[in-house]
């Protein structure tokens, strides 16, 4: 043994450690990759050697690598291993490695939950901090949930240094699991007044970050932390609490007043340093008065050589201006100034100013300043910058700072002559809404694009067309449409038609080839009134020639488009031979006005009373026939959208034909209500919506505004979305100032406002964004804490103190904290999805254009809503497999298991000498069937329901502690994990929760026939095992038994001791105490894939006897019975061998069929499974 | 703080702590973008840059680059501050710090930052207490040793 350590120890002086890598890659400057490929080789190796020092420094010459960028994700388990070593010093490169490699994709990563829970309760505060920060770096959903309790116990660990860890992570579990919110923040609030000032900073830190998301949730600790305000020293604390108040002021007014007398203090205390006044101010709330803000503007002008100060003067700046505009304004030249500045963060910075700062009056002048910078400017990133900026600034507020149209038409195709850039289409939105918009600009704005489009070569020869050409999607759809007002649509029409237009995108000619006929139309038309036939037939050949070249076209829209319409003017050019007037005809083609619709339009149509967008259209299928069709669909788990893709594809004729009939049926309708807000658009008919281009456009601004500085407010915000979607403007009125109203606009201008349908719902609340992170924070967290929502904890259940001996016979069911959650999680999960197939329906049903897409709104609209959707199974079936069979089963997957489960508690009461004690017991076991279990779907999605939560039944299984008599109760928690054939493993969580030291644990199990105690070699039956730890008070520790069993076919129960010294003050004592395990028959079922043909071979097989049992008066509804069911009994998804049927018998009973090869195993069960029905 | 890093002035990464989980892949995209974006920039530029929707927040010291990634509502200037603060820990802890302190003793470098730093939040303000507890640690970790070496013999 010593001289495998003397070995050990040797071979480790010949490895390289960390200091031997660094040296050598700086040594190997030339080769350094076939260096590292050779250390990584050296590293393999060490890696698999069992001393953990050696893997240890494996492991951190890895974490090295992984910092110049090389893949050590397949070290993840040996990090794992080096994490779970003893030994702070590797235990700490071990979470150093997982804290910089681990993340949400890592698989292994859910085999560390209880490595971490075991370092989360060591002894040593070192270790439980390094597992917190690791933690706090890879802390994905499900470790926040498994963990979450054991990190708000840290939170009152005796010692700060853990406890100001735990206060900080627990901003991490938040984010990644909301639910524990509410239960820990009682908690997180105690924390503020920590005795240390590190805890209390932790906890500061942790609220202003929550705040962010619902800030009237903090606002009852408002008191309190002005107290600290003012009472607290720490700059660090200072600024964050400051922060908070940001967040709390706009709630409370009343606040911003209080808060000015002590701000202006802190200020004034700092006056020392201008940085650190600066660091003050900034997040200082807004309506904490303009008192101190005056200084604000000298730090733009002043501290020149100090651009951070720069910076945050203009950032400070951008603050003001939502809430005291006229006093920025004053400084518009200083602000221009800095566009000039070298460094683009403060350009960028200034720009963002600049938007506020216009007015009718200035508007002109900064735009000028602006085209001079984009000419300047290099980089495309600061360019598109500027060009989105002055799009952003003039088209604010629906145009408000805009007096004379022509001019911004102007600026917009000087625009276009910009290289390289992305905003393409933001120019072209902005051409279209305009000219669409404002219907006076139309003659100039037709003028302009026909000249942009006989440029067009200009525009789209550039080697970077992929942006700008955009501008003639806008400029050929404009001459199209306001084809009127051509002066010479003749060469417009000619220009749309060059060769070299077939080498635009497709989708710019597809408008093209659309446009030309508009074209066509007109000229048909002048031509045939001045009575110049032979121009018209001239111009009829001219498309004729030209046409084909669009029929080629490789983009199908075009193609379709171009070969539609030559077949069209063919037509034409036959009647025209004919001396036939067509003109009028062909101009009926694209006839009506094209109104704007707002973007939101869609979604404000209010559902029609008497439609209900959940219920059938048609009769769901039945769910053995798809079954049936797709025995691997169905048990998909994460189908977004289970109804809908289960309509067999096949049937595309079916499909045609019921959507042919519904045309019909709708058409024949007189009451069918077309969906379009302006009836009279025609409307082509066309199959299906997903041909129509749609353009979701987010616009932040709520849609009845009239408000004052609503907008301003969000303008931060919007700004972002404004860069990637441009939000449609909107007639509002903000910032004005006197002096505007003395410009008269250049022209008579008549902005369209955009059309809503009638009685449209307002709402703003589709502005939130879903991706946000912080969405799910948004809890109120003043509702008192409801039952269901504490948090999963690991101990298993209690029993009351006072239960009978006589009772304990019986498996005492715990209270179900878990169902209740479940149950919620359910319904929750129930109403997204609702909400999601609200949404989709929605989008089924016709949608409405944005006025931008001026073009597709002649495009069909109306598609009946068809969402098949199929019905809800009526019965689930769950199948059980006993261990023998799924042996064989499972040989595939080289897994052999035994689980065991449930229902062991048994609470003890014992006196000792000193004082009373209340020792309880309490145990569980729960399977871990890691095995794939193989996840039924049924066809709808509640249905799928109950399965799923049977399959849940990895969680931690929670149980409230009733809470335990008066003092130091000690609990102890069972769980059941996977060992081998017919082993069973029982780990019980040991924790002293008395004031004595405890060792010497021993356990001892009364074995019986069936289950007996493994035991160390050579000890006898009446030894006990040995805990293999000590425990302090307050700490827990888990260890593990085994338990080999003979025949699972029926439920045991043993009774067992644990004796302990405990050892206090007052010397030790020797104790004792008893405990019962139950082992129940349905814990050891273990979940079996099995397909469902198999299955059902399998049944009618006849090998399997049969057996029944009918439950009456039972009032819970048959989905939550089920999931009740599949909870206490571990069934999930589909088991093999014993196959159990449950049906909803009539409104109150339940009856419960199962098959099984051995008929006391079924027996057993169902007994067992009439128990827990009995209860229901 | 979303994440941050270290690096030299020719590039090199010496240190990278992300709080938030991404995937090896993006997180050498971005690093590899935001090293080019901060080593473009001039020395008489301001620390602060705005990149997609995060603000970045750099400084150099000596030959180092230390650089900070928050969102758009933290304050800049503290962020500042915490980087300066780091620097000062690595200063005490390793006696007038240089870029090869941190190269060769780079899990040093990490302990401490995870000692002030957690979850990209300042855990604990005042320098004394995390040298204390980085001492502490690294006597817990020597002892470790010594009893390793003693069984030994």
């Amino acid at each position: 043994m010593a001289l495998k350590m003397v070995k050990g120890s040797i071979d480790r002086m010949f490895d390289k450690n960390l200091q031997d890598l660094v040296r050598g890659i700086r040594n190997h400057k030339e080769d350094e990759a076939k260096y590292i490929s050779q250390c990584i080789d050296e590293i393999k190796q060490e890696l698999k050697q069992d001393n953990i020092a050696v893997k240890a420094n494996a492991v951190c010459k890895l974490t090295y690598l992984q910092m110049l960028g090389y893949d050590i994700s397949w070290a993840a388990f040996n990090i794992i291993e080096v994490m779970s070593a003893s030994k702070f010093t590797f235990k700490r490169i071990g979470y150093l490695a997982a804290s910089q490699c681990f993340h949400e994709g890592t698989d292994v990563i859910m085999l560390t939950t209880n490595q971490i829970r075991k370092d989360l309760s060591s002894p040593s505060q070192y270790d439980t901090g390094v597992a917190l920060t690791g933690l706090s770096c890879f802390v994905t959903p499900d470790l926040a949930r498994d963990l979450a309790n054991d990190i708000m116990t840290l939170m009152s660990h005796t010692k700060p240094y853990i406890r100001k860890k735990a206060v900080l992570i627990m901003y991490k579990v938040f984010l990644k699991y909301p639910e524990s919110l509410r239960p820990a923040f009682p908690r997180l609030k105690e924390k503020l007044e920590d005795p240390d000032p590190g805890v209390q900073s932790a906890a500061v830190n942790v609220i202003c970050e929550l705040a962010r998301r619902n800030p009237k949730n903090y606002l009852s600790l408002a008191p309190l932390f002005f107290k600290l305000m003012t009472s607290s020293t720490n700059n660090w604390v200072l600024i964050k609490i400051i922060k908070l108040f940001g967040a709390l002021t706009p709630l409370e007014p009343r606040l911003g007043k209080k808060l000015i007398e002590p701000l202006t203090n802190l200020i004034h205390s700092h006056l020392g340093s201008l940085g650190a006044r600066m660091r003050l101010v900034l997040p200082a709330p807004r309506s904490s008065g303009s008192g101190c803000r005056p200084g604000l503007a000298l730090c733009v002008q002043a501290p020149k050589p100090v651009r951070a100060l720069k910076y945050l003067g203009l950032l400070a700046m951008s603050k003001i201006l939502r809430t005291h505009p006229k006093s920025v304004q004053a400084h518009k030249d200083l602000v221009l100034q800095c566009l000039d500045d070298k460094d683009e963060s403060i350009r960028l910075r200034a720009l963002d100013l600049l938007y506020g700062m216009v007015s009718k009056k200035n508007l002109v002048e900064i735009v000028k300043k602006l085209m001079s910078h984009v000419d300047k400017a290099e980089g495309t990133t600061y360019r598109d910058e500027l060009l989105t900026k002055i799009i952003d600034i003039c088209s604010q507020c629906n145009y408000q700072h805009i007096t004379n149209f022509q001019w911004y038409i102007s600026v917009l195709v000087e625009l276009t002559r910009l290289e390289g850039t992305r905003h393409g289409h933001l120019i072209a939105a902005q051409m279209l809404d305009v000219a669409i918009r404002v219907k006076a600009i139309r003659k100039f704005a037709v003028s302009q694009m026909s000249a942009l489009l006989d440029s067009a070569h200009l525009v789209a020869s550039s080697t970077q067309r992929n942006g700008i050409c955009e501008v003639l999607y806008a400029a050929a759809w404009i001459c199209g449409e306001f084809s009127e007002h051509l002066q010479e649509p003749h060469q417009t029409l000619e220009a749309m038609l060059r060769p070299k237009v077939t080498t635009l995108p497709g989708h710019i000619q597809a408008v093209y080839v659309q446009n030309v006929v508009k074209l066509y139309a007109s000229i048909l038309q002048q031509k045939e009134q001045a009575a110049e036939p032979e121009a018209a037939q001239d111009v009829t050949q001219l498309m004729v020639d030209r046409l084909p070249q669009f029929v080629q076209s490789a983009d199908l829209e075009v193609q379709e488009r171009a070969s539609c319409i030559l077949q069209l003017v063919k037509h034409i050019q036959k009647l025209q031979a004919k001396d036939v007037p067509v003109a009028e005809e062909v101009s009926a083609l694209f006839a009506g006005e094209l109104n704007p619709v707002a973007p939101k339009a869609q979604k404000k149509v209010p559902v029609p009373e008497g439609l209900d967008l959940d219920a059938w259209i048609n009769e769901p299928p039945s769910d053995s026939e798809s079954e049936d069709e797709k025995p691997k669909a169905i048990f998909h788990e994460e189908e977004p959208r289970p109804a809908k893709p289960r309509q067999p594809e096949a049937d595309e004729e079916e499909l045609a034909r019921r959507r042919e009939a519904r045309k019909q049926e709708q058409a024949n309708n007189p009451f069918y209500i077309k969906s379009s807000p302006s009836p009279q658009k025609r409307y082509q008919d066309m199959p299906g919506v997903e041909h129509i281009p749609v353009v979701q456009i987010d616009l932040s601004v709520p849609l009845k505004v009239p408000g004052k500085y609503l907008l301003e407010k969000d303008r931060k915000k919007k700004k972002k979305k404004d860069k990637e979607k441009k939000g449609k403007p909107r007639r509002h009125s903000s910032l004005h100032t006197e002096s505007d109203e003395d410009i008269a606009p250049a022209q008579q201008v008549d902005i369209v406002t955009e059309e809503m349908p009638e009685n449209a719902l307002p709402s703003d609340e589709d502005d939130k964004d879903p991706n946000d992170p912080y969405r799910a924070l948004d809890i109120d967290l003043d509702k008192p804490l409801a039952d269901s929502e504490k948090l999963p904890v690991q101990k298993h259940r209690n029993t009351d103190t006072s239960k009978s001996p006589e009772k304990e016979d019986v498996p005492i069911v715990e209270k179900k904290v878990k169902k209740p959650k479940k149950k919620e999680k359910k319904h929750r999960e129930k109403e997204r999805e609702k909400r999601e197939k609200g949404k989709e329906q929605k989008e089924v049903r016709p949608r409405l254009f944005p006025a931008t897409w001026g073009l597709p709104l002649r495009l069909p609209c109306h598609v009946c809503s068809s969402a098949w959707l199929t019905g809800p199974a009526s019965q689930a079936t769950c199948l059980l497999s006993r261990p023998s069979l799924c042996h064989s089963l499972q040989g595939t997957t080289g897994r052999k298991s035994l689980t065991v489960n449930p229902d062991l508690v048994g609470l003890f009461q014992k006196s000792s000498k000193h004082r009373k004690k209340k020792h309880k017991k309490e145990k569980e076991e729960r399977s871990k069937d890691k095995k794939k279990s193989k996840k039924k779907k049924p066809p709808s999605d509640e249905a799928a329901e109950p399965v799923e939560n049977g399959a849940l039944d990895e969680d931690p299984l929670p149980v409230r502690g009733t809470s335990l008599a008066s003092h130091g109760p000690e609990t102890y928690d069972i769980q059941g994990s996977l060992q081998k054939d017919s082993q069973v493993t029982v780990s019980v969580v040991l924790e002293n929760q008395s004031s004595s030291f405890l060792k010497s644990m021993e356990l001892n199990v009364l074995d019986s026939l069936n289950t007996k105690l493994a035991r160390p070699e050579g000890s006898s039956v009446h030894d006990g095992v040995p805990v293999p730890f000590q425990l302090p008070p307050g700490i827990s520790n888990e260890a593990q038994f085994v338990f080999t069993i003979q025949s699972i076919v029926m439920a045991q129960k043993l009774k067992g001791t644990l004796s302990f010294i405990a050892k206090n003050d007052e010397g030790s004592t020797h104790e004792k105490l008893d405990f019962k395990l139950h082992f129940s028959c349905t814990s050891y079922l273990v979940t079996t894939p099995c397909y469902s043909d198999a299955f059902a071979k399998l049944l009618e097989s006849g090998d399997l006897s049969m057996s029944s049992i009918k439950v009456d008066g039972i009032s819970m509804s048959f989905q939550n019975l089920l999931a009740k069911i599949c909870f206490h009994h571990h069934f999930s998804g589909k088991r093999w061998g014993v196959a159990l049927n449950a049906c909803a018998v009539g409104e109150k009973s339940v009856s419960v069929d199962g098959k099984c090869s051995d008929s006391t195993l079924l027996s057993n069960v169902l007994e067992e499974m009439r128990a827990t029905l009995a209860k229901c | 703080m979303q994440f941050m890093l270290l690096f030299s002035r020719q590039g090199k990464l010496r240190l990278q702590k992300w709080y938030v989980p991404l995937s090896d892949k993006e997180k050498k995209k971005i690093t590899r973008e935001l090293v080019q974006t901060v080593l473009a920039r001039k020395p008489k530029m301001c620390s602060f840059l705005e990149w997609r929707d995060l603000k970045i927040v750099y400084k150099r010291y000596a030959s180092l680059y230390f650089c900070c990634a928050i969102e758009d509502q933290d304050n800049e200037l503290i962020t500042l501050e915490i980087i300066h603060r780091y620097v000062e820990l690595l200063d005490k802890y390793f006696g007038s710090v240089c870029e090869l302190d941190i190269i060769f003793n780079f899990e040093k470098a990490y302990f401490i930052l995870d000692e002030f730093l957690l979850g990209g939040e300042v855990q604990e303000t005042s320098k004394k207490n995390v040298l204390k507890a980085i001492e502490q640690a690294d006597l817990l970790q020597e002892a470790e040793h010594n009893w390793s070496v003693l069984n030994l013999e």
